[in-house]
This record gives structure tokens, C-alpha cells and sequence, in this order.
């Protein structure tokens, strides 16, 4: 399967948005800022079709639309998680300049827009040419070293914000750092699974991480591990299934890991209720 | 469509022109029926800071109706399916974490959505129809409502309002302050999950006209606006119901009179509406704001 020049782009680049993924999702889901990562997915869509209607490569569409959506909502509010009504009214109305835009370039190209809709909302990665495939992973290799940069001092500016700016942590900064990395990591993601799905990318390696280790570093590293390996296990379903999409694929592998997750942790959390219940219930004599 | 509808200035021969034909007639009536259940169930969505649980469950709406159509039922039965379905899987995820614990209840709700929409595109490439038609599923398609349609959607609106009317009291008490809900005996998980399923059921309802991505204009423009407007509660469902109907019609109106789609229209009077009430709430309330040209008001 490896000797085929497509597939080897499609695991370079799918390795390296994987890694980007899981490890800005960690500290999405620990901020509880999975709703902004959306947004952010969902105006990648109008970013691509803003810029293929005005004829330029849809990649600087993709990025400059996320990136500076992912400002804006950070500057929007301090505590960007508070104003979900916010996020909610400016995304959908971002959503509806797309379809604008759809229509647009669609009247314009005479009817080759369905490819273009359809790769930008669910990704074509056994589609991306060698060249995009290196850039993708060289752009996602420096997102993930961007994050391991900052993880520490970030870390602390999400679990006690008002703690870390006593200390001198710059926390409306990071948080604004934060959420560029995630529009930078959702343009890129786009590309390859779509922009209505790469937010399983980015949540459920995350969530599943966060509920199986309590050490922030071990879940950081293990939601970057979960999102690579849901991503091959994905990529080589799709290849051996050719009726599956490689996008449906690395969502379901990811979807499945965090419900095992869930049901794993739920499980042993009872049972050490349970036992924690009766030490104090039973007399010991 | 007639050869060439036009917007003119006489107000009425505007409105004999949108009604001439019986599909835009649909149309409007459907419109109306969305509107008024949307923003309802909208107000309470907004109040208790569920967006995006509600903007996931309007997406289920993809996944059921690729898959009713892959197994040859009715799209509307997909589309209630699926949102009803998911709305129990997010309320109880959500629920059965810790108390508080927000970060777990985004990411279920996120993987939750990933995983509905790998699905849709999953049944899509095995259905291995016309791929264009997955766009009128995502942005609406207001030309195609039929009579039965209409009916249907009649009957959804009116399930909803009566749970409203039944269980609204208690709802917003919990919404409001739950701790004090439930001391005085009001069963607010359980009234948290039936929220949920009938706000996924409303908006299975309305992602047939809007288009699965843009349930949400409906859904939270209208309260957000009108929450802004007055604090006072009757006032501001009422005010709601009002602004959802103004916008879809217009919204509606746009479509039919210049060619664009009707999502971009709804989006964008919503929008447009939010950000003018906005402005002008920042005004009233921090009329010295305007000295330092800051007019977005400082609540967050």
C-alpha cells in the first residue's frame, strides 16, 4: 500500500495535521472552547469559496479567514467561552456569505462548483498533490512545535487565569495564540478532512486523553498520539474499503477511541465510588 | 417563477407578486410555522447557554436525511431520527460527568457532531447519487416545500409550543437557578434532556427549510437580539417571535426577488438586525463610550 506515491502524502501529511490537532485540541477542550474550534471549522468553508471566487489559491482564503476569525473572537471577549450567543450569531452569518459565495463562483465557473464545495467541506487528503503534502506537513509540524512552546505557561493561564496574571503570565495573549494556532490548525485540517469534520480531530482525541490521565502533560501527549493513530488506522481502512470516505473513516476511529474511553473510565469511577461508599457505610471493626 | 419578479415600491403589488405562486405560497406559510417554533425553543436554548449543543443537533440533520435516502424512507423521518436521537446521547453524556464540568460536555458534544457528520458522508458516497444535491441539504431549498411538508411541520410546531406550555415554568425555573429548582422538588435533569429532544425535534423541523447549516440564524439571532432589548420575559418571547418572523419573511422575500440563496439572505438580515441592537444598546447604556469610539458594550 506504501508503494503508492498518493498514500505516502496522504500519511505524511495526515501525521503531521494529526499531531497539530490533537495537541491544540487538548487545550481546546481543557478551556471548554470546543464551540470557538467550530466556528473557526466552519468559516474555513467561506474562506476557501471567498477566495476561489476572487480566483486566488484557495490556501490564502483558508487561513487568512480562520486566523483572523480566531482573533476577532478573542478579542471579542476576555472569556471567549462566555459569549456563546456571540460566537453562534457570527459564524452563521459568516456560513451564509459562503453559500453566498458558493452561488457566486458558481455562476461564474459554470457548474464546476460541486468539486470545490464538496472537497472544502469534507477534505480530499488521497487527493493532495506531493508538493501540498509537504507543505501541509511542515505547516503542521510547526504548529505542534508552536504549542509545546507555549504549554507550560498556558497550562497554567487555563486552569487558574486569575493566579497566572498575579504571577506575570501574559493570559489574554496566550489565550489569543491559542486560538490563532487553532485557526491556523483548522485551515490546514480543512484540506485534508474537511471542514465539517475535522472538529472530531480536534475534540474527541482531546476529551478521551483528558478522561484517562489526571497529569495534564501525559493527556497533552497522549491526545497528540490518539489523533495520529486514529488518523492511520483511518487512512488504512479507507484504503482497504474503497466505498469509505478517508475523512468518515479517521472521525469513526476517533469517535470509537473516545467512547471507549468513556465507557472504560465511567466504568472504573463507579467501581471505585462504590468502594470508597462502602469503606464509609461499613463499620470497621 | 415569473419572468421577471421585481421589487418595486408599491408595497402591495410587492406582496400580490410573492404570492402569485403556490410554491412561494408554501414557502411562507412554512416560514412562519419555523419561525415562531424556532425562536421559542431558541429563547430557552440561548437562556440556558446551550448553542452549541443546538448548533450539533441542527447538524444531525445531514446524517438523517443521506441515510433515509440510502434506505429509501422519507427524509423526514431521517431527519427526526437522527437529532432526536443525538439530543439523547449529549444529555446524557453531559449528565452523567461531574457537575460543572463544562470542558467534558464540549468535547462529547463536539465528537458527537464529527462523528454524525462522518456518518452523513459516509451514506453519502454510498448512495452514490448527485453529489450536488448534498448542498440544498446543508444551505435550504425553499423552492421544493410541499403541501404535506407544510402540514407536518404544522404538527412538530404544535407538539412543541404545548411542551412549552406545559413545562415552560418549570424549565425556566431550572434554567434560571437550578440549585433552588431542584431543593424545591423540580426535576431539572429530566427537564434538561426533554429540553434538549424537543429542541432536537424543532430543529429537525427547521433544517428542512434553512438547510441543515443555517437552522442556527433562526434559532439564535432572535432571542440574543431581543434578550438584548428588554430583560423582562414575556416581553422578550414575544419580541423574539416577532423578530424570527420579520427576518424569515424578508428573508424569504430577498430570495425570491434577486437570485441568491435564501440562507444568505436569512444570515444576513439576522446578523445585520443583532449587530444594529447591539450598537444601539451600547449607546443607551454607556452613552460616554462614544467619546472613546468604543461602541461595542463591555458585558461579556
Amino acid at each position: 500500500m506504501f508503494a503508492q506515491e498518493f498514500v505516502r502524502t496522504a500519511f505524511l501529511a495526515g501525521t503531521a495535521i494529526a499531531l497539530a490537532c490533537g495537541l491544540v485540541g487538548y487545550f481546546v477542550v481543557l478551556r471548554a472552547q470546543v464551540f470557538a474550534g467550530d466556528a473557526l471549522s466552519h468559516v474555513a468553508f467561506t474562506g476557501a469559496l471567498a477566495a476561489a471566487a476572487a480566483g486566488v489559491d484557495t490556501r490564502i482564503g483558508l487561513f487568512a479567514g480562520t486566523i483572523l476569525l480566531a482573533l476577532i473572537l478573542g478579542g471579542l471577549g476576555d472569556s471567549s467561552r462566555a459569549d456563546d450567543v456571540t460566537i453562534g450569531i457570527v459564524f452563521v452569518w459568516i456560513l451564509g456569505l459562503g453559500v453566498f459565495f458558493l452561488a457566486l463562483f458558481s455562476a461564474g465557473a459554470g457548474g464546476g462548483n460541486g468539486l470545490l464545495g464538496a472537497r472544502t467541506l469534507f477534505g480530499s487528503i488521497f487527493g493532495l498533490s506531493p508538493a501540498d503534502g509537504r507543505l501541509a506537513a511542515i505547516i503542521g509540524a510547526g504548529v505542534a512545535a508552536a504549542v509545546l512552546a507555549i504549554a507550560r505557561p498556558l497550562l497554567f493561564a487555563s486552569v487558574d487565569p486569575g493566579t497566572a496574571s498575579a504571577r506575570g503570565v501574559p493570559v489574554r495573549a496566550l489565550g489569543l495564540m491559542l486560538l490563532a494556532l487553532l485557526g491556523a490548525t483548522t485551515a490546514e485540517a480543512t484540506q485534508a478532512i474537511g471542514a465539517l469534520l475535522l472538529l472530531g480531530l480536534v475534540a474527541a482525541p482531546a476529551g478521551a486523553a483528558q478522561r484517562l490521565t489526571p497529569n495534564p502533560y501525559l493527556a497533552l501527549l497522549l491526545s497528540a498520539g490518539l489523533a495520529v493513530v486514529s488518523t492511520w488506522v483511518g487512512l488504512t481502512l479507507s484504503y482497504l474499503i474503497p466505498q469509505l470516505p478517508p475523512s468518515s473513516a479517521i472521525i469513526a476511529v476517533a469517535s470509537a477511541i473516545y467512547l471507549l474511553a468513556f465507557l472504560v473510565t465511567t466504568d472504573a469511577r463507579l467501581r471505585v465510588s462504590r468502594l470508597l461508599v462502602r469503606g464509609v457505610t461499613e463499620p470497621r471493626n | 417563477m415569473p419572468a421577471s419578479p421585481s421589487l418595486s415600491l408599491d408595497l402591495v403589488s410587492d406582496f400580490q407578486q410573492l404570492t402569485a405562486y403556490p410554491f412561494m405560497v408554501n414557502a411562507l406559510e412554512a416560514g412562519a410555522i419555523v419561525a415562531v417554533m424556532a425562536s421559542v425553543v431558541g429563547w430557552f436554548m440561548v437562556l440556558r447557554r446551550e448553542s452549541f449543543a443546538g448548533h450539533t443537533l441542527s447538524l444531525m440533520a445531514f446524517p438523517g436525511a443521506t441515510g433515509a435516502l440510502l434506505i429509501g424512507l422519507p427524509a423526514a423521518a431521517g431527519y427526526f431520527t437522527f437529532c432526536g436521537a443525538s439530543a439523547l446521547v449529549i444529555g446524557a453524556s453531559a449528565g452523567s460527568g461531574a457537575r460543572g464540568h463544562r470542558s467534558e460536555e464540549s468535547a462529547v458534544t463536539g465528537a458527537v457532531q464529527a462523528f454524525g457528520l462522518a456518518c452523513g458522508l459516509l451514506f453519502l458516497s454510498l448512495y452514490q447519487g448527485v453529489l450536488s444535491s448534498y448542498e440544498n441539504l446543508l444551505f435550504g431549498d425553499f423552492l421544493g416545500i410541499s403541501r404535506g411538508q407544510v402540514v407536518t411541520l404544522g404538527i412538530v410546531a404544535a407538539l412543541t409550543l404545548a411542551f412549552f406550555a406545559v413545562a415552560g415554568r418549570p424549565l425556566l425555573f431550572a434554567s434560571v437557578d437550578e440549585p433552588v429548582a431542584r431543593a424545591s422538588g423540580v426535576p431539572a435533569r429530566t427537564l434538561a434532556l426533554a429540553f434538549l429532544l424537543v429542541l432536537g425535534l424543532a430543529v429537525a423541523a427547521t433544517a428542512q427549510i434553512t438547510g441543515v447549516l443555517l437552522v442556527f440564524a433562526v434559532l439564535v439571532a432572535p432571542p440574543a437580539t431581543a434578550q438584548l432589548i428588554t430583560a423582562r420575559i414575556g416581553w422578550s418571547l414575544a419580541l423574539t417571535v416577532l423578530l424570527s418572523l420579520v427576518i424569515t419573511w424578508v428573508g424569504l422575500g430577498l430570495a425570491y426577488f434577486y437570485n441568491y440563496p435564501v440562507g444568505f439572505y436569512i444570515t444576513t438580515v439576522a446578523f445585520s438586525v443583532y449587530v444594529i441592537v447591539r450598537v444601539a444598546r451600547g449607546v443607551i447604556d454607556h452613552p460616554t463610550l462614544l467619546r472613546f469610539g468604543a461602541t461595542m458594550d463591555g458585558r461579556s
